[in-house]
C-alpha cells in the first residue's frame, strides 16, 4: 500500500503501512446426513451468527411453486410436532434468538443469531423446524393471507418491478428470472402443498451450516450433530438446468405512468469466484461504479445531479455471476442518464484507466473485504457466500495478493470482455410516454410487460 | 409480585471510555478496541432538521451533502478519494436533534481520518455550482425513497405533522422542494457559523488505537481550530396533546392500507428509567411473532398482515430528546380500520392494567440485549452510538450499559409508563389510503 492518492494538497497526513487483519481458524465436520458445518471462534459480544443454505433445487419453477417458496419459509416458523407458533416465538425470544428462512428454486437459507450461551437450545430449536414441521392449517391460513399482501406491496415497489423485468429479460423461462407470483395464486396455498414442497425438494446433501461467534469450534460441531444430525431432508439429486445465454437487444420499457423517476437496470454474465479472471473484473466494477469515488458516481451524481445512488456491482450465484449496474434517475433526465452510463461503459471497454484509478480501486478493494469481516455477521455472511461457492477463507487471505497483480492491461482486458455496453441488455421502467421519444434517440425499444 | 425466572443476561463486554475536552470546547471520546487492525472516526455536530427556521426545510440534510463537496484545503471529491483511496469507507446522516459523519479505516490510516474531520471543521468551499448538484442529488434522493416509493414518508414524514404542533417538531426534515431549491450560498455559508463550531460537536474515536497517541494526534488537529459561540441549547418542548388528534394521507401508489398510532413518552435524557421502560413497552406490543399485537391483530383477529413498533423517530430510541414518540404501525387489507383501532387500544389497556407478566418483560429484555449486543459488536455503530450518547448525555458508557439497564426493568415499570402516557386521549392517528397503485 503505497503511495497517496494522487493530486492530494500538502499537508495531509502519510498512510502508514496497510496491516491486514488476522482470519480465524475454522472448524468443520460433515455429517452423516451430507451436511457440513463449519464453526469459527470469534469473541467479542457474547452471540454466535448462523447461516445455512440447503438445496432445494426445483428445476421448473411457475407462479405456484414460487408462492409455495413464499409461504413456506416464514410457515417453518408456525409450529413443529412438539411445539406450537407461540411457543417457538417465546422460546426464540427467551434466548434472546432470531431466525428468519427464506426460500427460492435453488435452496433454502437461514439467517439467525442466539446469545452464546444458548447456542445448543437455538440449534436444538432450528433441528425440530427442519425435521418435523407441522404446517398446522391456521397458521398456514394467516401466513398465506400475509405473504399474498406482502407480494402485493412488493409488486408496488419500483425496485422490485424493476429488478424482476431484469431477470426475466436474462432468464426467460429458467427459475432464476424469479419474479412474483399473482396474489390470488398465493391466497390458495395450502398445508399439504407445503408439506409436499418441503419433504419434495429441501435436503441435508450438499447443505452448509456456519457459525460464527463467541464459541468453542469442537463442542460447537458436536451440538450441531446432535441437533441436525438426525435429518437428511429429501432423497435425490435434481439440479436446475444451466442459464441461458444473455443475448443483447433493444432497451427493454417497462410503463409505470406517472412515474417520478425512472429505474435503469442494466446486466451481464460476470466471472465466478473461482476464475482467475474474477479480480480484474472486481476492479474494473469497482473503477466504473462501485464506489463512491468511482467513476459513474462522479459523472451522473456529483456532475449532472441525475441521481442519488448509481452503483454497479457483481452478484455471485451457484450457477453463474452477474454484472449488474443500477440507477434511479428523474423521468426528465432519463435519457442524458442512460447516455452517460454507456459512455462510462464504453470508456471502460475501450480507453485504459489510470494506473492512480487502480490502485485507489485496489485499496478500497483490499481494505474494506477486511472491514467487512470483522463483525460476527459479516463474517458469517462471508463464509457462507465463500462455502457455497466451494472456496474456504484462503480465498480471502489470498485475495490482497491476486488483485496486487492486476494491472492496467488486465483492467482493460476484462472491461472490454464484461463492460462492453453493446452487449449488456438494458432495462429501463419508467413513465413509458414520458422517456420513450429520449431513449429512441439512442437505441431501438421495445416495451416490455409487466413482470 | 411472582418469582422472578429471568436468567441474567451474558456479560457484555467492557469498552474502556476515556474523554477529554480541548480549549476550543471540542469533545473527545476514545474508545480503545485492538481486536482488529481498524479505527472508526465519528464526528456529530449539534444540529439536526429540528433546528431549522421556517422556509428551509430540509436544509440540515442538504448541508450534511455539502460536507463532501470540498474544504477551504481540499477540492471536491478529495474528501472520499482519500478515504476510499486508502481502503476505508465513509458516510454521513442527518436525523431530528444530530447531524453524524464518520470514516471506518484500516488503523494505519488514523491520523488521516482526523485530519479529514478536522479539514472540514475548519472551513467548507462553497459555491452556487455545488450548491445546486447537491440540490438537485437530494431531489432525487427524495423521489426515490419518498416520491417514487409505496408508503414513502410513513410514518417519519407524515406522522409528526399529526402528533406535534410546533414548526419545529412537525415539519418534514427531507424539505419541501420549493424550499431546497431556494437554498443559498449565503445560507450554508451562516448555517455552518452557527452550528459546525468546535464546541457544538463530539469526536470519537474507536479502534485500533494508543490512548496517548491519539490524545496527540487529536490535539495536533483540532486543536489550532478556533473557538466560536455556539447556540444556547434548544428546548423543543410542547404539551402532551389533550385530545386524540387525526390524520389521514391517501397514497397513489400504496396497494395496501396502514394506519400509525403514536403516542408521547417519558424524556428520553431527563427521565431515562421510564423511557427504559417505554423501549420495552414498545417491544412487548409490537415487535417480533411473539409481541401482543402480532398476536391479537394479526394472528387472532386478523385485521393486519405486519404490526411494527418504534421509538423515536427512526427506531433507535437512543438518538433523540424530548419530545418524541412511541409509534405504533399496522399494514392492514383496505378498508374501515375501526375494529383494528379497538383491537389495539385493548391490548394497549391490557398492558396498562397490569397485564405485562415478568416472564414475558424477562423475554422481551432478553431479545433487546442480544439485538444491542449485535449492534456492539460493529465498530463503527458502536463510535456513532457513543458520539450521541456523550453529546446528548455525556454519557458515552450508556451505549455499554444499556443490557445491564434494560435488565433492571420490570413488568410493574412497563404497566406503569403504559397507563400514565399510552392514553387513548392523548394519541395521533394516522391513516395511510390506498390510492390505485399499479
Amino acid at each position: 500500500m503505497s503511495a497517496a492518492v494522487a493530486a492530494v494538497p500538502a499537508g495531509v497526513p502519510e498512510v502508514g503501512r496497510f496491516r491486514p487483519a488476522k482470519l480465524p481458524a475454522v472448524a468443520g465436520r460433515t455429517l452423516a446426513s451430507g451436511l457440513s458445518v463449519l464453526a469459527v471462534r470469534k469473541p467479542g459480544v457474547p452471540l454466535v451468527q448462523a447461516r445455512m443454505m440447503l438445496p432445494a433445487p426445483r428445476p421448473a419453477a411457475g407462479d405456484a411453486d414460487r408462492a409455495r417458496q413464499l409461504v413456506l419459509a416464514p410457515t417453518l416458523l408456525s409450529g413443529t410436532k412438539r411445539r406450537g407458533s407461540v411457543e417457538v416465538a417465546e422460546a426464540l425470544q427467551r434466548i434472546g434468538a432470531s431466525v428468519g428462512f427464506s426460500l427460492d428454486s435453488e435452496d433454502l437459507r437461514l439467517q439467525g443469531s442466539t446469545l452464546a450461551p444458548s447456542l445448543e437450545e437455538f440449534l436444538t430449536l432450528v433441528g425440530e423446524m427442519l425435521a418435523e414441521p407441522a404446517f398446522p392449517g391456521d397458521e398456514v391460513a394467516v401466513e398465506r393471507a400475509r405473504t399474498a399482501h406482502e407480494v402485493e406491496l412488493r409488486r408496488a415497489e419500483p425496485a422490485v418491478v424493476a429488478r424482476a423485468a431484469l431477470k426475466r429479460r436474462l432468464f426467460g423461462a429458467h427459475p432464476y428470472a424469479g419474479g412474483l407470483p399473482d396474489p390470488a395464486v398465493v391466497a390458495d396455498v395450502g398445508g399439504p402443498d407445503l408439506r409436499r414442497y418441503f419433504r419434495g425438494r429441501v435436503r441435508a446433501r450438499g447443505g452448509i451450516l456456519v457459525l460464527v461467534g463467541d464459541l468453542r469450534p469442537a463442542r460447537a460441531l458436536d451440538v450441531a450433530e446432535a441437533a441436525l444430525g438426525g435429518w437428511s431432508g429429501a432423497a435425490g439429486a435434481a439440479a436446475l438446468p444451466p442459464l441461458p445465454p444473455v443475448a443483447p437487444g433493444p432497451i427493454l420499457l417497462v410503463d409505470r405512468p406517472g412515474a417520478a423517476q425512472s429505474n435503469l437496470r442494466i446486466a451481464g454474465p460476470a466471472l465466478t469466484r473461482l476464475d482467475p479472471g474474477l479480480p480484474a473484473l472486481q476492479l474494473a466494477t469497482m473503477i466504473f461504479g462501485g464506489y463512491f469515488s468511482s467513476r459513474l458516481v462522479e459523472n451522473i451524481r456529483e456532475r449532472h445531479g441525475y441521481t442519488y445512488s448509481p452503483r454497479s456491482w457483481i452478484e455471485h450465484q451457484p450457477l453463474g455471476s452477474l454484472l449488474n449496474v443500477s440507477a434511479d434517475v428523474g423521468t426528465a433526465v432519463t435519457a442524458p442518464a442512460l447516455l452517460e452510463i454507456r459512455y462510462e461503459l464504453g470508456r471502460m471497454a475501450t480507453v485504459p484507466v489510470g494506473q492512480d484509478e487502480l490502485d485507489a480501486a485496489r485499496r478500497y478493494l483490499i481494505g474494506t473485504t477486511a472491514l467487512s469481516t470483522q463483525t460476527q455477521s459479516g463474517l458469517a455472511d462471508y463464509l457462507l457466500a465463500l462455502s457455497v461457492a466451494g472456496v474456504g477463507l484462503d480465498y480471502l487471505r489470498d485475495l490482497p495478493r491476486r488483485l496486487q497483480r492486476v494491472t492496467v492491461a488486465h483492467v482493460a482486458a476484462a472491461a472490454a470482455e464484461h463492460l462492453a455496453p453493446a452487449r449488456l441488455p438494458t432495462v429501463v421502467l419508467g413513465d413509458a410516454a414520458a422517456v420513450r421519444p429520449g431513449l429512441e434517440t439512442l437505441d431501438t425499444v421495445e416495451d416490455g410487460p409487466h413482470p | 409480585m411472582p418469582a422472578t425466572t429471568r436468567r441474567p443476561p451474558p456479560p457484555a463486554p467492557a469498552f474502556p471510555v476515556h474523554r477529554f475536552r480541548l480549549d476550543n470546547g471540542l469533545r473527545v471520546v476514545l474508545l480503545p478496541d485492538g481486536s482488529a487492525p481498524t479505527v472508526a472516526v465519528a464526528v456529530v455536530y449539534d444540529v439536526g432538521f429540528r433546528s431549522e427556521p421556517e422556509g428551509m426545510t430540509g436544509f440540515a440534510h442538504l448541508f450534511e451533502h455539502l460536507m463532501f463537496e470540498g474544504s477551504v484545503t481540499l477540492p471536491k471529491g478529495a474528501h472520499d478519494r482519500l478515504v476510499t483511496g486508502n481502503g476505508g469507507v465513509m458516510n454521513g446522516s442527518t436525523r431530528a436533534d444530530y447531524t453524524n459523519y464518520y470514516e471506518q479505516l484500516p488503523s494505519n490510516a488514523l491520523e488521516l481520518g482526523l485530519y479529514l474531520e478536522a479539514d472540514r471543521m475548519r472551513g467548507l468551499r462553497l459555491c452556487a455550482e455545488n450548491v445546486a448538484n447537491q440540490i438537485a442529488v437530494v431531489k432525487e434522493e427524495i423521489r426515490v425513497n419518498v416520491l417514487n416509493q409505496p408508503f414513502g414518508g410513513f410514518p417519519w414524514i407524515l406522522l409528526p405533522p399529526v402528533m406535534f404542533e410546533t414548526f419545529a417538531n412537525a415539519h418534514n426534515g427531507y424539505g419541501s422542494f420549493v424550499d431546497l431549491e431556494a437554498a443559498t450560498v449565503d445560507q450554508a455559508e451562516a448555517f455552518f457559523d452557527r452550528y459546525y463550531a468546535p464546541a457544538n460537536a463530539v469526536l470519537v474515536v474507536a479502534g485500533d488505537l494508543d490512548v496517548e497517541a491519539t490524545t496527540g494526534l487529536v490535539e495536533r488537529h483540532f486543536a489550532p481550530l478556533p473557538a466560536r459561540p455556539v447556540p444556547a441549547p434548544a428546548s423543543f418542548a410542547e404539551p402532551v396533546p389533550t385530545g386524540e388528534r387525526r390524520g389521514v394521507h391517501h397514497d397513489p401508489l400504496a396497494p395496501l392500507g396502514a394506519v400509525a398510532v403514536a403516542y408521547r413518552v417519558p424524556d428520553p435524557i431527563g427521565e431515562l428509567d421510564d423511557y427504559l421502560a417505554a423501549a420495552v413497552l414498545t417491544e412487548l406490543l409490537a415487535e417480533g411473532t411473539a409481541s401482543r399485537l402480532h398476536q391479537r391483530l394479526v394472528k387472532r383477529d386478523r385485521l393486519a398482515t405486519h404490526v411494527g413498533g418504534m421509538l423515536g423517530t427512526f427506531g433507535d430510541p437512543f438518538d433523540v430528546r424530548d419530545p418524541t414518540m412511541l409509534q405504533l404501525l399496522a399494514y392492514h387489507p383496505p378498508g374501515d380500520v375501526g375494529p383494528l383501532l379497538a383491537a389495539l387500544e385493548e391490548e394497549v389497556a391490557a398492558v396498562a392494567a397490569g397485564g405485562a407478566t415478568e416472564d414475558e418483560v424477562g423475554r422481551v429484555v432478553t431479545t433487546m440485549t442480544a439485538q444491542s449486543l449485535r449492534s456492539l459488536d460493529d465498530l463503527m455503530h458502536r463510535a456513532l452510538a457513543a458520539a450521541v450518547a456523550e453529546q446528548q448525555r455525556h454519557r458515552a458508557e450508556l451505549v455499554g450499559e444499556l443490557p445491564a439497564r434494560l435488565a433492571a426493568v420490570t413488568a410493574a415499570d412497563v404497566s406503569g409508563v403504559a397507563g400514565r402516557w399510552l392514553r387513548p386521549e392523548s394519541r395521533a392517528v394516522l391513516e395511510v389510503v390506498p390510492g390505485g397503485a399499479r
